[in-house]
């Protein structure tokens, strides 16, 4: 021992002591709920306590005009826990529900295989009707039960990829998320995999006590224990059910998508994406056999084209260039520009229109020298010093569009596209190239790719003369006070600018030489733009987009038919339907819808 | 009397209650995940098996410990502390978030949680400090010292959001006392302790109000001289400080859910369906074991995952479900015996070291198991701590094995020192 120090040592018994008051207060509260305190324990050896989980209903989905789009059904999951299935009349239960002896020996070896003790499911998703005469006489069966649980169903079969599906939790979902056990559905894909949270409420637990019949006696302590289940919530999307529907129609036979947004909010008006499928073939007990049929259908038709399809806008990209020009103040509204047509150099014309034309006729006779002298002035303007800094110029204001990014909203997957870099030409071209060089992005071609979606968006941003929201799908939830916003983005170019190409893309319909006038609609102002996309994979994508009415953009929309041929020929009159069926609330041009309806996808 | 053999002359009880409570855990552990398409125990992929590789692990670095120099870890004592700290502050950086706290490190597959390995870098520190031959505990400089070397790592962890395991170092106030400082601070503790609890059950101005009956009530008992009356006038004053910063703690720093604990403790909320579920769940499970279980692998409410985080800071539930009083009291008497053992052996040490660390040892271990079980039955609120060897995780056996072993080390090794 260290000498001149005061010897505390008597201070151990203090601190013992502590140690053992401390256990013996945890003793005597065990003794308390252990054994003094009998309202833990059950009544009578002879009942057994089931804990049932009580389902929540998973929120409804509805469209903007509140037209019901997925609701739930009842049906019931017959549960069983093996080792109380004792004395079971196996015939006669067989009969009752309809199964052969073999198939009763392999799902009751299932379920002991998983546990004796845990309930599982021995016979899912078993229809109301049959219900009803099941559980008259399943109290002659100790150990099964039902628990009811519930499927989606859908009243309209559309907009399959837009709502997605729900299916049975994986295991590594399950160990994400601890919320979810064996059996349990979770969201698969679209809105009802982004907003899962929010739709499937909470789980509750009944605890009811049941007698050694089968049959539940009462609720454990007067359900002191039992928690309620909490609903999900409702989701209202910006969705037009009638507007998506036609579009499926029109689409049908065809390969290809359709987006329209409207514009000053940003929501999903209509997306389609052909070929689709009647999302009620993924519920239920064929959900399995389906799903992989899906899969491995040659024409993809669980691919959403409209959010992961990539194109070259072709012409439809011009107004973008237009706009761009414009703004760098090396062209105005009345600049013209000659045009050779066939033999204009570097890019040849495809139509034949007067010349030397200004911004309008260029934008309705889509004259692909007009934007060819536009862009190489902008790239060689002294106001940017070099062309380096005139590309640069170029693709700010071109990404500010939304072009080249995935979309950040409700809308998963959304595919970036392409728009080139600097980077990537000083690499492929060791650092040598100029406009002349990049001369097809003047046209929408290169290496330009934008899906669907981005391309109504433009269409929207046009529209709405210079600004656009992050495009998504849902308009609210049920109830009012959980408010859903996004992001608002503001181009950086002048508003008159904008307006002299709204202009030349309504002469897209209205000019004696416009690409879509054969699709003017009467009585309605649009603006649009044709595009015939040049593609690897074979012919021209038909490819259209458009806003209207001009004045005040209520929608905008995009269409693209793959290897169909030019845009006036199939996507724009296709627009043009939607865009009447939209507004007007009728189409009054069967003769069109008629014409869209023979074609028929050719083979590839 | 140098010792016969390289291990040294360890002291075999406490290595048979250590056994008994890592068996105890694995078998629990076992029994809650019990699934008969896994009957093996030894199987990787569920968390017993993980467990019974953690338990081998632990056995192998504690013997390692048995075979290293028995002062290394009194050399090294700041080193380790000093590599606790630096791995606190990492994991403000790169920590992952595991149930609402930043606090563990992630290296590949492997996640640790650097608080497990302060407290006993704490421990270590603490005794080389105190336990150096010029230190004068009765100075102030010394005693500052002191709580600095547990209030540095105590903030850091705080700072993760973990406040369970901030609050094990509040129960180095014992080691100090032990050593000789704060006796007056464990009154002031417990009187805090009260004022506290006071402060949340009943308005603060009835505590209020009872501070000054109190304080008239003194002052017409003692011997009234100037210094009394100003140092129970002192007394007074800090006391009502305290209630109102109490007051302000409660309702501006603890987030929502700890506040909704601890008025579940205190009865002021009756809440079976939402917080208070963990909880009651918890207490039915123990409850319905009755006196002597529900049987082995027999449980039912432990079966069905209705106590959440069963394997870990919910294992005593198992215990108490399948094993009953008897269960609980023979694993109550084994964590007695096993602090009543450490800080027997801790008093018959030579170097104040070894003494020191096993007072620090004893009272994390106490601190832990009181608090754990207490948290299962109702007595405190429900605090994130595990329950040491017998909680499944592989940093909080290793770590909680590592002080163990040290200090059979030191104890083994006791006779070597002058």
């Amino acid at each position: 021992m260290i000498k001149n120090k005061i010897n505390y040592s008597h201070r151990k018994y203090v601190i013992g002591s502590i140690f053992i008051l401390v256990a013996v207060i945890l003793l005597i509260k065990l003794f308390i709920i252990q054994i003094v305190d009998d309202s833990y324990k059950q009544s009578s050896d002879n009942n057994t306590l089931r804990y049932i989980t009580q389902y929540p209903s998973r929120g409804k989905i509805y469209d903007r005009n509140g037209k019901l789009l997925v609701y739930n059904d009842a049906v019931y999951d017959l549960m069983i826990i093996p080792s109380q299935a004792k004395n079971i009349d196996t015939a006669a239960f067989c009969k009752l529900l309809n199964i052969s002896n073999q198939v009763y020996n392999n799902n009751l070896k299932k379920a002991k295989k998983y546990s004796n003790i845990t309930p599982s499911i021995f016979i899912s998703q078993i229809t109301k009707e049959e219900y009803g005469r099941i559980a008259e006489v399943l109290y002659n069966y100790p150990g099964f039960y039902f628990q009811t649980r519930s499927i989606r169903q859908y009243p309209m079969p559309i907009a399959a990829h837009t709502l997605g599906s729900i299916g049975e939790v994986t295991k590594p979902e399950m160990e994400r998320d601890s919320y979810y056990k064996l059996g349990d559905y979770i969201g698969k894909s679209g809105i009802e995999k982004y907003y899962e949270k929010e739709l499937r409420g909470k789980k509750g637990m009944k605890i009811t006590v049941v007698d050694v019949h089968n049959r539940e006696k009462e609720r454990f302590m007067n359900g002191e224990y039992d928690t309620l289940p909490e609903p999900g919530k409702d989701i209202i999307l910006g969705l037009d059910a009638d507007l998506q529907a036609y579009g499926e129609y029109l689409m049908a036979g065809k390969t290809g998508s359709i987006v329209a947004i409207e514009p000053t909010t940003g929501q999903i008006l209509a997306m389609v994406s052909s070929p689709t499928y009647d999302p009620n073939e993924l519920v239920g007990r064929t959900r399995g056999t389906r799903y992989s049929e899906l899969l491995n259908d040659p024409d993809k038709p669980l691919i959403n084209r409209a959010i992961s399809g990539t194109y070259p806008p072709g012409s439809t990209f011009k107004m973008i260039n237009g706009l761009i020009s414009l703004q760098s103040g090396v062209i105005t509204a009345n600049t013209a520009y000659t045009c050779y047509g066939p033999n204009s150099v570097p890019i040849k014309c495809t139509h034949y229109h007067s010349s030397p034309v200004r911004l309008y006729d260029a934008i309705e006779n889509s004259c692909n020298p007009y934007f060819w002298y536009a862009f190489q002035d902008m790239m060689n303007s002294k106001r940017f010093g070099s062309q380096r800094e005139g590309f640069k110029f170029w693709y700010d204001n071109v990404t500010s569009f939304g072009l080249g990014r995935s979309f950040n909203s409700d809308i998963p997957f959304t595919v970036s596209g392409n728009i080139p870099k600097m980077e990537y030409y000083d690499k492929i071209y060791r650092g040598v190239w100029n406009a002349m060089t990049i001369r097809s992005l003047s046209i929408g071609q290169g290496e330009i790719l934008v899906t669907p979606l981005q391309l109504a968006n433009v269409a929207a941003a046009i529209g709405n003369e210079g600004y656009f929201y992050e495009p998504h799908y849902i308009k609210s939830f049920g109830s009012p006070d959980d408010s859903v916003s996004f992001e608002k983005h503001v181009i950086d170019i002048k508003q008159k600018h904008f307006k002299d190409v709204k202009k030349g893309m309504q002469s897209v319909f209205e000019g004696e030489h416009g690409t879509a006038r054969m699709s003017a609609i009467p009585g309605i102002t649009v603006g649009g733009k044709t595009g015939t996309a040049e593609n690897p994979h074979g012919p021209d994508h038909s490819i259209f987009m458009a806003f209207a009415p001009v004045e005040n953009p209520q929608i905008a929309i995009a269409v693209v038919v793959e290897n169909a041929g030019f845009g006036s020929t199939w996507a724009a009159p296709i627009a043009s339907l939607l865009i009447e069926k939209y507004i007007k609330g009728e189409v009054t041009r069967p003769n069109l819808e008629k014409r869209v309806l023979t074609l028929n996808q050719p083979e590839k | 009397m140098r010792s016969k053999n390289i291990v040294g002359r360890f002291d075999i009880w406490l290595l048979i209650i250590y056994l008994a409570l890592v068996t105890i855990g694995l078998l629990s552990i076992y029994a809650a995940a019990y699934n008969e398409a896994h009957p093996h125990i030894y199987d990787l992929s569920q968390n017993y098996g993980k467990q019974l590789l953690f338990i081998g692990v632990s056995l192998v670095f504690g013997f390692a410990i048995l075979l290293i120099d028995a002062k290394f870890f009194n050399a090294f004592a700041y080193v380790i502390y000093g590599l606790s700290i630096l791995s606190l502050l990492l994991v403000l950086v790169v920590g992952s978030k595991i149930s609402g706290s930043t606090s563990w490190i992630q290296f590949g597959p492997i996640s640790f949680q650097p608080s497990e390995l302060a407290k006993f870098g704490t421990a270590l520190a603490l005794a080389h400090y105190l336990g150096k031959l010029d230190t004068d505990i009765s100075k102030l400089k010394t005693k500052l010292t002191a709580y600095g070397i547990v209030l540095l790592p105590m903030l850091l962890i705080l700072a993760q959001g973990d406040a369970g395991s901030a609050s094990v170092f509040i129960i180095f106030l014992l080691v100090l006392y032990r050593e000789g400082m704060g006796g007056k601070i464990l009154i002031i503790g417990l009187a805090a302790a009260t004022l506290f609890i006071l402060s949340l059950c009943v308005s603060k101005w009835y505590v209020i109000i009872g501070l000054v009956v109190l304080y008239a009530i003194f002052l017409l008992l003692i011997n009234r001289t100037k210094k009394n009356i100003w140092l129970l006038t002192w007394i007074l004053i800090a006391s009502c400080a305290f209630v109102f910063s109490v007051d302000f703690a409660f309702h501006h720093v603890l987030k929502q859910h700890q506040q909704t604990r601890i008025n579940i403790i205190l009865g002021k909320e009756h809440d079976t369906k939402g917080v208070g579920y963990n909880l009651n769940q918890s207490m039915i499970a123990i409850g319905s074991g009755g006196f002597s279980g529900k049987g082995y692998l027999k449980g039912t409410m432990t079966k069905y995952n209705f106590v959440p985080e069963q394997h870990t800071d919910f294992i005593f539930c198992t215990v108490g479900e399948e094993n009953g009083f008897v269960g609980c009291f023979a694993v109550i008497v084994l964590y007695l015996a096993l602090v009543l053992r450490i800080i027997h052996l801790a008093e018959r040490q030579r170097s104040t070291f070894s003494r020191i660390y096993g007072y620090a040892i004893a009272c994390i271990f106490f601190f832990h198991f009181a608090i754990n079980i207490g948290m299962t039955i109702g007595l405190v609120p429900v605090i994130g701590i595990p329950l040491p060897f017998l909680s499944y995780g592989g940093s909080s056996l290793l770590m909680f094995s590592m002080m163990l072993f040290v200090f059979l080390k030191q104890d083994a090794n006791r006779m070597n020192i002058l």
